[in-house]
């Protein structure tokens, strides 16, 4: 049924640092690369030679320029994909029981050879994380690698997703957010982690840590509060031409 | 959202055949015979005709059996399983009208139920998506019922029905638009709430994710046509409501009875484009095309 379990029991999923991301998107081609030749059906891309390419993707970076209103401009890399719900509205609207949610680490997961390719889950999604594939007609989206974290054929340090795995700046982190003392834990309560799109009600599992608060530029000369950037007390030459200059149409008072 | 065709055939037709079937179903003297005949193929004509179109924008159609199996929790599956039941009810009924010129009052009740659920379960596919919030709202659900009605009405020919009907759709079809053109923003949601930044400053999409289109684009942010929305809008309440009342009012033949039709599907064929096309599905923010 693609009712949701009322509990799972781990809640795995991702933590993404905002302040580390460099914006590589190394994560994406990772991702697209481990996801288009295992689990499921392949990412398929169309017209990928032309000038109007798109293509099916689990993982995208998006950037972001946040204006403070008295500091500097910053530019936020910001990888989106699957948040993998608590309450995941995607998984009630399938009508099929091809989406669901486990109920040993709370991946949400499509059964390919049930979907119908309806789309509804992908309207359910406040985050864009579901594509349908235009050329497999079924609804793809990440997986948490459920391939890869628990394939023992792999080498350990491989047990993870491929994002996490490959991420050269250590943006992503990856573990049990249900466990309160597991690493991704502390780095979200150590780092005030949040939510997306709170207001929706789904609850993801997967946090993003906001920036860290950028220094501001120390004062260097001691003499700096004593020189006033505009001079109000003109005399002489300086004084007269003021005065004219603010007397013209639409002159500075 | 994208206004695909598929979609639009679909909610308008299977909307106006359960409509006429709801009629029929609860008409104490129901024609029989060749009349009822012709009611019941235009009905299922529409009604089936229009759950057929909605298979078409289906990957993979030929699962579609087993979308009635999580009526549960899916609204998509309860519609499919009001459809059916319906159809199936109304069938047996309609033959009684037809071949046996027997009226089964309590079957024509149980289908006429039946069409309401169906109408009232496709507006629940679109109410409960938190995700698009001009939809999210008790006009969606009370539009789809009163055009449906309505139109049943007017198509098997319940003249003072259909005028009222009519002309409660258009005022919930006002409210619809005058709620619905705040709802993005009552809703909440913003660039600075999908991507948690805002308490930093004011967000700005600064580059995509990639130079090209993709599926998310295409399917819930789409831009064209908008441009034209208060025109369009003036030609909805036109022909879906203006025209058909208006015909109504000066006295129905069959030559103005078929326009009145006519005009109505046309009308409602332009509203239904507009509820998808002027629909804002919260995955835009993240592009910054809200």
């Amino acid at each position: 049924m693609t009712t949701l379990p009322t509990s799972t029991d781990k809640k795995l999923g991702l933590v993404i640092d905002l302040d580390t991301c460099v914006g590589c998107h190394a994560c994406v081609v990772s991702c697209k690369g481990w996801n288009t030749e295992n689990y499921g059906a392949p990412l398929s891309d169309q017209n990928a030679y032309s000038g109007a390419a798109s293509g099916t993707f689990l993982n995208r970076v998006h950037s972001y320029e946040v204006q403070p209103a008295d500091k500097p401009a910053q530019l936020i890399h910001f990888p989106k994909s699957c948040l993998h719900c608590e309450d995941a509205p995607c998984v009630t609207v399938c009508p099929t029981g091809a989406s669901y949610k486990r109920t040993e680490d709370g991946i949400v997961l499509v059964n390919e050879k049930d979907c119908i390719g309806c789309g509804l889950c992908a309207w359910a999604c406040p985050y864009g994380a579901r594509e349908l594939d235009a050329e497999e007609k079924v609804m793809k989206k990440c997986t948490l690698c459920v391939d890869r974290i628990y394939n023992n054929n792999l080498p350990e340090e491989d047990r993870q997703p491929a994002c996490v795995r490959t991420c050269p700046a250590g943006a992503r982190h990856f573990g049990d957010l249900g466990d309160p003392d597991s690493a991704v834990s502390q780095l979200v309560a150590e780092r005030g982690g949040m939510d997306l799109m709170p207001e929706q009600g789904t609850k993801p599992v997967n946090k993003y840590l906001p920036p860290r608060p950028k220094d501001a530029a120390p004062e260097f000369d001691v003499l700096a509060p004593y020189l006033e950037p505009v001079a109000t007390d003109g005399k002489g030459f300086v004084g007269w031409l003021d005065k004219a200059l603010s007397a013209l149409p639409g002159g500075a008072k | 959202m994208h206004p695909a065709p598929s979609v639009i055939v679909f909610t308008t037709f299977s909307g106006l055949g359960f409509g006429l079937l709801f009629w029929l179903g609860i008409d104490g003297s129901a024609p029989t015979g060749w009349i009822a005949f012709v009611f019941f193929a235009i009905a299922y004509v529409m009604a089936v005709g229009g759950l057929i179109a909605s298979t078409f924008h289906l990957g993979h159609p030929e699962r579609a059996i087993k979308a009635f199996s999580q009526w549960r929790s899916s609204w998509l599956s309860r519609e499919g399983v009001a459809a059916v039941f319906t159809l199936l009810i109304m069938a047996l009924y309609g033959a009684g009208l037809v071949f046996l010129g027997a009226q089964w009052s309590l079957l024509g009740w149980l289908g006429a139920l039946g069409a309401l659920a169906t109408v009232f379960t496709t507006s629940m596919i679109y109410t409960q998506l938190k995700t698009v919030p001009r939809w999210n709202h008790w006009t969606t659900p009370a539009l789809f019922l009163t055009l449906s009605l309505g139109g049943g009405a007017l198509l098997s020919g319940r003249v003072a029905i259909a005028l009222l009907l009519l002309l409660v759709a258009a005022a919930v079809q006002i409210a619809a638009w005058y709620f619905g053109d705040t709802r993005l923003k009552e809703s909440g949601s913003s660039l600075a709430t999908a991507t948690g930044l805002g308490n930093i400053g004011a967000v700005r999409a600064f580059e995509p994710p990639h130079t090209g289109t993709n599926y998310l684009l295409k399917e819930f942010v789409h831009v064209v046509g908008r441009k034209h929305a208060t025109q369009l809008r003036l030609i909805t309440m036109l022909l879906a409501f203006a025209v058909p009342i208006a015909i109504l009012l000066l006295g129905v033949n069959h030559v103005t009875a078929v326009l009145a039709v006519l005009s109505h599907i046309a009308g409602v064929l332009c509203l239904r484009w507009l509820f998808f096309a002027q629909a804002e599905h919260v995955v835009g923010l993240y592009y910054g095309k809200r």
